[in-house]
């Protein structure tokens, strides 16, 4: 059959068209291989679903060598990229259906590179972490399949040239989490996590599918870069016709997977599963999808002409905007320490998305970057702990740092980089966003000058909610039971590495000093043979914005003196930890009921559907569709029994009289034929006969 | 192999099983395991052939019916015997010899009460004629005769070793064994659409007079006639429109005659369940694709906005329907209303993309409706009861079994990578961009948006279930029982169902490869001019 051979073809060297782009290396065969980084932690995930359990250390190993490999094969391309420039496309045709054809593929440029670096190298120090803390699980080798089904199916989304890939690895991350957040399923709460974080996805989805659909009409192909061409060009058609749905429902998309209000009530939720299921999902696979694909299509929402993603990038900033600073408040409220983690991913994610809709392409993405490895760190830290004293309860906790001291350390890094302390990675991608809202403010688009402010006010409840964390967790007296002790070093020592990343990974792209990250993230731009693509211009920060991150840094600090004014003395005893000692009425009962969202969804929308709507959907098909259907059938019944045609003695007789007369089934097949064929031929031809009558007639 | 092009190949893949079915009656009632390995052997040598044609199939030429003949059959009234396959054909073909093979596999340990193996692989292979049969029949009257040869055998599989419990009937007030009122309803429903059906067939032969000077029931000639837009119009149209419709729709089954199907999958048997769900859903769909539409294109045009509404009714109102099931088996035949919705709607929108989604779709439901049936039926046999209240941490206790679920319910929901996926996207897409020539745009746009609600509903019931059968702690009145895992022919019968799903998923072009170029050719004869 054809396609075989084109996926022959395509294994052998998957550059059936490799498009020729300048600069940097378009080819070579480091980069035409660069489809074994989706392939391999797909194909370990069934190796240990078939064989793991006989394998060494139950498969871990061969999950552990999957994400090693995509470790190292993400770093060799990043440090490619970063020193020559790598933008490569290759596809396979699978199949054609009408004027479209379906294709597999590779996308090799700096924005895919970054994301197979950081889920390759992230993903390896969760992997080596997740060991230790999962020794003895009852499901441990059904855990790293689906671990690794976690990575490998963010891989196929990152690593897709076009939507309809995207939207398979899209779906496999949500079905891997899925699966992780409800590990433990022989608890409903793990199971409804599970199933509320599927189902919020898949609302997104819906709209992603439909978003998807229109471009991919719009334009006659699915391939992004034919999109982004179409709108580099800047003329009409159908895509900038229908530009504001398309781009409104991909966004909404996004939303979803990157957890952005309204949609952000699964990832809290999501914590029911295992600690490195929240450190991988929260850094660099899943949440980090969103913000990636606005980042692929990025050119149409900031086109030159503003033909296209105009609108909807007002709408962007606006949704980034409410997040981070709503959800940033529900932080502060917490007793869970991954809740409180969990909040502030929502309200850092919400940064990224503003960006995003302030058309900071690079500081949305460097965002991205920085935090996955200190939301990681803080993620590994926070489980270390739960591994020690055996809660989530902050209330547990306190005075670890004495037990725990490298889990202390890198946890305070974590923290530093997640408040954006100088010369901690947050502190330079934070700045970034800020400035870059500023600057879109400045530049006409004026919502921005608000979501500044909520951006700010964001910065200081970061701070705020990050040091009553740290202060219930580490400082004061120990509260909970047993005798806390610092975790083996096969856990500690991916904390130490991500600490490193959480310190450094800011570095690369320093205003007015070294911006190596911007020049790698934007090779991919320049495509060679679409017209106008100089014209595609992004702004740049010439330095900092010095105003601003002084601002900044005076918000953080005496934000960071408040909290440990008021929280500060929660961590003494257990007492006051459980009361929390500073509360403001109203406003923290508002943010202990999450506003109240997800009271509205349950009561709002599922259970009047689980409930009282598909209830009446069934009264009405058994008793008004079907009572319609019997009615006709017992006025036809009684017709019938007239001219003896049938009554429920015969129906029943016949099958009686089989039942019983099994014994002889010749005896029976005669029997049933003779009573039931003679009448159904005798009918259907008696009426035929008479309407062929009728219309012979006519 | 001359032989094997000229007819003789195609009508071996059809007749095969009837032919065993005979041979079945021949062997004495008391020699079970000669019974199986015949009828075995018959299905198997019906599919190996089907494989080898499809392998052979010219690719190139799939608008072109291959491996055909045409015969005269019954001269008076020139009715001939006349089959072909084309790339619609040609995987619904191979569908229906897979799931006759894998239904007597099955079957092999697991016979229903009461027992009597000779009689239902009489019934399953003489169903495998019938499947097979209607999808390579090219004249009306052959595929009168197939479509109706299916409905007697599984009537009787219904009545027979259906479903004992005691249900009240609606309306008549009263009660009867669910297996008597379903195989009733079913069979009455049917055979209610096919008389329609059957006297929209005679009226175009009559009507075909006009066009070519003689009559003729042949299927090519009458879509020729239908291409020209000159014979078949006006009030005769609508109303041969109408009869094929009732026909086909019945069988689909389309809101709202789709009551028969819960009530008759629920109580049909697990092998019943499988035939009726995987294949004869199907041959509703396949009927509107290879007569309705190119027979009456211009009807097509002005009833599908009429039929896209229904199938959204149909997505939506099944999609509820089954998040209020408490019966397993009966939330997966809810299921079947939602997503032949899907496939309807693909058909609906009387494009390329919509068609080949329909087609896909249909092999892709065939595929996981199957295996969800035959879990279903599987797991109902060990627990002796469908209620999802009692059921519960099935994982726990069947693990493999529990997986295999899983897998199936999440290939239902159309998790992308696996074959639902195609057909519902694809659905949608076409939706977007229906046919210019309805004049309905905004509304299939509309059609869109609903089917995209569906997609979340699908994914709600699917998860509602398996919370209430997989997950959770197993409840008391387990403990202490003893749990028969997958068996060695189970394994058989679904493994094929499972490569098949995931196959599709990550290579669509399995399926689209046949039905592209012929689906092509289809709508452009039909639909644009010629």
């Amino acid at each position: 059959m054809p396609f075989l051979a084109s996926i022959a073809q395509g294994l052998l060297l998957a550059a059936e068209e490799g498009e020729v782009i300048e600069p940097g290396i378009t080819s070579g065969l480091i980069v035409e291989l660069a489809w074994l980084i989706v392939i391999v932690p797909i194909v370990a995930t069934f190796a240990v679903l078939f064989f793991g359990k006989r394998s060494p250390f139950k498969g871990w190993l061969m999950a552990e060598l999957a994400i090693g490999f995509v470790a190292v094969y993400g770093t060799v391309l990043f440090i490619l990229n970063a020193t020559e420039g790598v933008v490569y496309y290759g596809q396979v045709t699978i199949a054609e259906i009408g004027s479209f054809t379906l294709e597999w593929g590779i996308s090799v440029d700096g924005l895919s590179i970054m994301m197979y670096f950081l889920v390759g190298v992230v993903g390896l120090l969760v992997f080596t972490y997740a060991k230790s803390y999962l020794e003895g699980d009852v499901r441990f080798t059904w855990f790293f399949a689906s671990f690794s089904l976690f990575a490998g199916g963010m891989l196929v989304l990152v690593a897709s040239p076009n939507l309809l890939q995207l939207i398979v690895g899209w779906e496999l991350v949500g079905v891997a989490s899925y699966l992780l957040i409800g590990h433990y399923w022989e608890d409903f709460a793990n199971v409804d996590a599970a199933n509320k974080a599927f189902m919020v996805n898949k609302v997104a989805d819906a709209a992603l599918f439909l978003g998807a659909i229109v471009m991919a009409v719009s334009v006659g192909s699915f391939r992004f870069n034919d999109i982004i061409e179409v709108v580099i060009k800047g003329e009409g058609g159908p895509l900038s016709q229908y530009a504001f749905w398309a781009g409104l429902l991909v966004f909404i998309g996004a939303m979803g997977k990157s957890a952005q209000f309204p949609l952000h009530v699964w990832l809290p939720d999501a914590m029911a599963g295992p600690t490195p299921v929240s450190a991988l999902m929260h850094a660099a696979t899943m949440v980090t999808a969103g913000v990636y694909l606005l980042g692929r299509l990025f050119p149409f929402y900031l086109d030159p002409e503003g033909l296209f993603g105009e609108d909807v990038r007002n709408i962007i900033i606006v949704i980034g905007g409410l997040t981070l600073f709503l959800m940033g408040f529900l932080a502060i409220v917490q007793k869970d320490i991954k809740k409180v983690l969990a909040y502030s991913t929502v309200s850092q994610l919400g940064y990224m998305v503003a960006a995003m809709g302030a058309g900071a392409y690079t500081a949305g993405l460097f965002h991205l970057f920085t935090h996955a490895f200190f939301k990681a760190l803080l993620f590994l830290a926070a489980g270390s702990v739960i591994h020690a004293v055996h809660s989530n309860d902050m209330v547990d906790m306190g005075g670890l740092r004495k037990y725990m001291p490298r889990t202390f350390w890198t946890f305070i890094i974590g923290t530093l980089a997640l408040i954006g302390i100088f010369p901690f990675a947050g502190f330079f991608s934070k700045d970034e966003i800020l400035a870059s809202i500023r600057y879109a403010g400045g530049d006409g688009q004026n919502v921005a000058n608000f979501i500044l402010v909520l951006g700010l006010v964001g910065a200081a409840v970061t701070a705020l909610y990050m040091t009553r964390a740290v202060a219930l967790t580490f400082f004061g007296t120990y509260r909970g039971d047993g005798h806390p002790h610092e975790s083996p070093a096969t856990m500690t020592l991916p904390l130490i590495g991500l600490a490193f990343f959480a310190v450094t990974a800011g570095w690369v792209n320093i205003p007015g000093v070294y911006t190596g990250f911007t020049t790698w993230l934007e090779t991919r731009f320049p495509l060679a043979g679409v017209p106008g693509a100089e014209g595609f211009d992004l702004h740049h920060p010439e330095g900092f914005d010095w105003p601003l991150v002084i601002l900044v840094g005076l918000l953080a600090f005496s934000s960071i003196a408040i909290g440990w004014y008021l929280y500060g003395r929660n961590a003494d005893d257990r007492t006051q930890a459980e009361r929390d000692s500073f509360r403001i009425p109203v406003l923290w009962p508002l943010f202990e009921h999450l506003y109240y969202i997800d009271d509205f969804y349950m009561g709002g929308i599922v259970r009047p559907t689980m409930g009282p709507l598909s209830r009446a959907v069934l009264w009405f098909d058994m008793r008004v569709v079907d009572g319609i259907v019997n009615g006709a059938g017992l006025v036809s019944m009684k017709l019938a029994s007239a001219v003896r045609w049938t009554d429920e003695d015969v129906v029943d007789g016949v099958f009686n009289a089989t039942g019983a007369a099994t014994g002889a089934s010749g005896s029976v097949l005669r029997r049933t034929f003779t009573g039931r064929v003679q009448q159904y031929v005798a009918f259907s031809f008696i009426g035929v006969i008479a309407i062929a009558a009728i219309l012979i007639i006519l | 192999m001359d032989w094997f092009e000229s007819g003789w190949g195609l009508s071996l893949i059809v007749f095969l099983p009837a032919i065993g079915a005979m041979a079945v009656l021949a062997i004495p009632k008391a020699q079970e395991a000669a019974l199986k390995w015949v009828a075995l052997a018959f299905a198997v040598a019906s599919l190996a052939l089907s494989v080898v044609l499809a392998v052979n199939f010219d690719y190139s030429a799939a608008d072109v019916y291959q491996f055909g003949t045409d015969t005269t059959w019954i001269e008076a009234i020139n009715a001939n015997y006349h089959i072909g396959v084309d790339g619609i054909s040609l995987p619904l073909l191979v569908l229906s010899t897979i799931i006759t093979t894998l239904a007597i596999v099955y079957s092999w340990n697991h016979w229903p009460e009461p027992h009597n193996p000779k009689l239902l692989l009489v019934f399953v292979l003489i169903l495998g004629t019938g499947m097979a049969g209607t999808f390579v029949a090219l004249d009306l009257v052959l595929f009168f005769v197939f479509f109706e040869v299916v409905l007697l055998p599984m009537y009787f599989m219904i009545g027979i070793w259906g479903d004992r419990g005691i249900r009240e009937v609606p309306v008549f007030g009263w009660k009867l064994e669910m297996r008597l009122y379903a195989s009733l309803k079913f069979f009455v429903f049917t055979l209610f659409g096919s008389a329609f059906m059957l006297l929209s067939f005679l009226a175009l032969y009559f009507k075909s007079e006009e066009a070519l000077g003689f009559r003729t029931f042949d299927m090519i000639e009458l879509a020729d006639i239908g291409a020209t837009g000159l014979v078949f119009t006006g009030t005769f149209a609508f109303l041969v429109f109408a009869g094929l419709f009732l026909g086909f729709a019945v069988k689909v089954p389309m809101w709202p005659l789709h009551t028969w199907l819960p009530d008759a999958h629920t109580a049909a048997p697990t092998v019943g369940s499988v035939i009726l769900a995987a294949i004869l859903l199907k041959l509703g769909t396949y009927g509107f694709i290879r007569i309705a539409l190119p027979i009456l294109p211009q009807e097509a045009v002005s009833w599908a906005p009429w039929i896209g509404l229904l199938a959204v009714i149909g997505i939506i109102y099944g999609s509820l329907a089954c998040l209020a099931q408490t019966d397993m088996k009966r939330l997966i035949a809810y299921s079947s209303v939602g997503h032949m919705g899907f496939v309807m709607l693909g058909i609906a929108t009387l494009t390329d993309i919509g068609i080949n989604a329909a087609i896909i779709g249909m092999v892709a439901h065939g595929l996981i409706t199957g295996l969800l049936f035959f879990i279903a039926g599987s797991m109902s046999h060990r627990y002796h009861t469908r209620d999802m209240r009692r059921l519960g941490g099935n994982l726990k206790l069947m693990p493999k079994m529990g997986v295999l679920l899983g897998l199936a319910a999440m290939a239902s929901l159309g998790l992308p990578a696996l074959a639902g996926f195609w057909g519902e996207f694809m659905a949608l897409m076409a939706s977007f961009d229906p046919l210019e020539s309805i004049g309905a745009t905004p509304t299939f746009r509309t059609f869109m948006v609903v089917g995209a609600i569906g997609t979340v509903l699908t994914a709600g019931y699917m998860l509602y279930m398996l919370r209430n059968v997989n997950f959770g702690e197993p409840s008391e009145e387990w403990i202490g029982h003893e749990f028969h895992d997958v068996d060695a022919t189970e394994w058989l019968a679904w493994t094929p169902l499972v490569i098949g799903t995931i196959v599709i998923g990550i290579l669509p072009g399995v399926i689209f490869d046949a039905t592209n170029e012929a689906v092509i050719s289809l709508v452009e004869k039909a639909f644009n001019g010629g």
